[in-house]
């Protein structure tokens, strides 16, 4: 029984749902009257855009909110340079390519790993690096790259992997690190004189690795309100409600409105692990270029481990998809329906960028829950 | 990428490195090295095959109690003035 099994069910119970919507609303159309213009609230965690869109929150709450999704995809803003690296890794002989499954029908400047497999390459899809790990100490013929995509949800597990290989002393395992840190980017949105973005949603999962207190800087130095929500609808309603109220107030904090899984101060083990194991590297995003001190690097103690020392496959320059507006999707500038692209040649069965490609992504979520 | 659903430890290793979860009928092993003090009928939030927190189940319930005792005021009121209900 699913009721039995699931505590937090309630979180998504439709009457207290519809009781939400309707404070939300009336709050937001309070507010958006005052500023003669409807209120901007920003989500920047992939598992949210597909949760607003799919629950209808989005359409619901858009007479006086515009949700907009940011940069918060982690296939999404893994930059053409990083992934035609993954896809010449990919080509190299007695390589295989472990991955997240969202990766592999991502197109790079030339086709995606999904087209590198049907030539030749090795693509293996994991639900977990670990796997791959005991995948690799099964076959020590083939040496196995796992992509380390992903924020610092995912970035501490890649760290348990590395930790487990090195601990086996397994050789034939190493990591492509492509990770990307959140802070640094919401840096970024913040201090884009472009952007006008009233307050922001922050991501539950990323959030119980960091904690709270991390994001004070964006009410502190930029006066920006933001709630971390979690992924039930209740829970996406109640953070909606706390950025509101900060607006209403004009006091600008970051409040915990997912406090059953987020602490203050976060996960100390994850954290720890993370400074063993990686360090700050500037990192190239989608739609952002180089953002500075935005990625993770392996340490140079790991570098038995790290795919980038082991293998350096040269690749010419990326090509970038010209009228893919991915980019700006992934910066809140527009939203999918502007791009021309759009439900025209890029669609879910063949999908020019990245965004249209995971369901995380802005452009699929808009695809299948806005008609 | 970042499953919602907890799931319950119905069994644990002896060293801690892993907990059987179960949730929605099904159970499935999870790493639990990057949490402290696991203990059978702990609620998991798991990412990539770990278990990256535990939920603090009271502070849910207490949240969805002060939700619950506003929409009952709501009710209440609805009946009292006699407006239609939805
Ligand atoms: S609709 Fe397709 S082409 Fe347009 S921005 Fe989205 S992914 Fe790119």
């Amino acid at each position: 029984m699913s009721k039995l099994s699931d505590p937090t069910a309630k979180f998504r119970d439709p009457e207290l749902g519809r009781f939400l919507i309707q404070r939300v609303n009336k709050m937001a159309g309070e507010l958006a009257a005052k500023k003669g213009r409807k209120i901007l609230l920003m989500e920047v965690c992939g598992t949210h855009t597909f949760a607003i869109s799919r629950t209808g929150l989005r359409d619901m709450l858009s007479d006086y909110l515009d949700l907009r999704s940011g940069p918060g995809c982690p296939v999404c803003v893994t930059h053409q340079r990083d992934i035609d690296q993954m896809i010449a890794l990919a080509a190299l002989p007695g390589v295989t390519v472990a991955t997240f499954g969202d990766m592999i029908r991502v197109p790079g400047s030339n086709g995606s790993l999904e087209q590198a497999q049907a030539d030749g390459a090795k693509v293996e899809v994991f639900y977990s690096p670990a796997d791959a790990v005991e995948k690799a100490i099964r076959h020590p013929e083939r040496q196995y790259v796992f992509l380390g995509v992903g924020f610092e949800t995912t970035a501490p597990v890649i760290a348990l992997a590395i930790q487990e290989a090195a601990g086996k002393d397994v050789r034939n395992f190493s990591v492509f690190p492509a990770h990307k840190k959140v802070l640094p980017i919401l840096r970024a949105l913040l201090t884009d004189p472009d952007l006008a973005i009233d307050g922001f949603l922050l991501p539950g999962h990323v959030s119980t690795i960091l904690g709270r207190q991390a994001y004070d800087f964006m009410a502190a130095e930029h006066g920006i309100p933001a709630a971390i929500a979690g992924f039930e609808p209740v829970d996406i309603l109640t953070a909606i409600m706390a950025v509101l109220e900060l607006l209403a107030t004009g006091r600008p904090a970051v409040v915990n409105s997912y406090q059953r899984a987020v602490r203050e101060e976060g996960n100390p083990v994850a954290q720890t692990l993370l400074a063993r194991t990686f360090r700050d590297a500037d990192a190239y995003w989608r739609g952002f270029d180089l953002v500075p001190k935005s990625g993770l690097a392996l340490q140079a103690k790991w570098q038995a481990w790290d795919a980038t020392c082991r293998f350096a496959p040269a690749v010419p320059a990326p090509r970038s998809i010209t009228a893919c507006r991915c980019g700006d999707v992934l910066k809140g500038k527009i939203i999918p329906r502007e791009c021309a692209l759009f439900k025209q040649a890029c669609h879910p069965a063949n999908p020019v960028g990245p965004c249209m490609v995971s369901s995380e992504g802005a452009c699929a979520a808009y695809y299948r829950y806005h008609r | 990428m970042c499953l919602a659903v907890p799931g319950k430890v119905i069994a644990l290793d002896a060293k801690q490195q892993w907990a059987e979860l179960e949730s929605f009928g099904f159970s499935r092993k999870v790493g639990t090295q990057l949490i402290d003090h696991v203990e059978i009928g702990d609620y998991l939030i798991v990412h990539a095959g770990f278990a990256i927190e535990k939920l603090d189940l009271e502070e849910a319930q207490e949240r969805l109690r002060l939700w619950e005792e506003l929409l009952a005021a709501e009710r209440g009121a609805r009946t009292e003035s006699g407006s239609p209900n939805e």
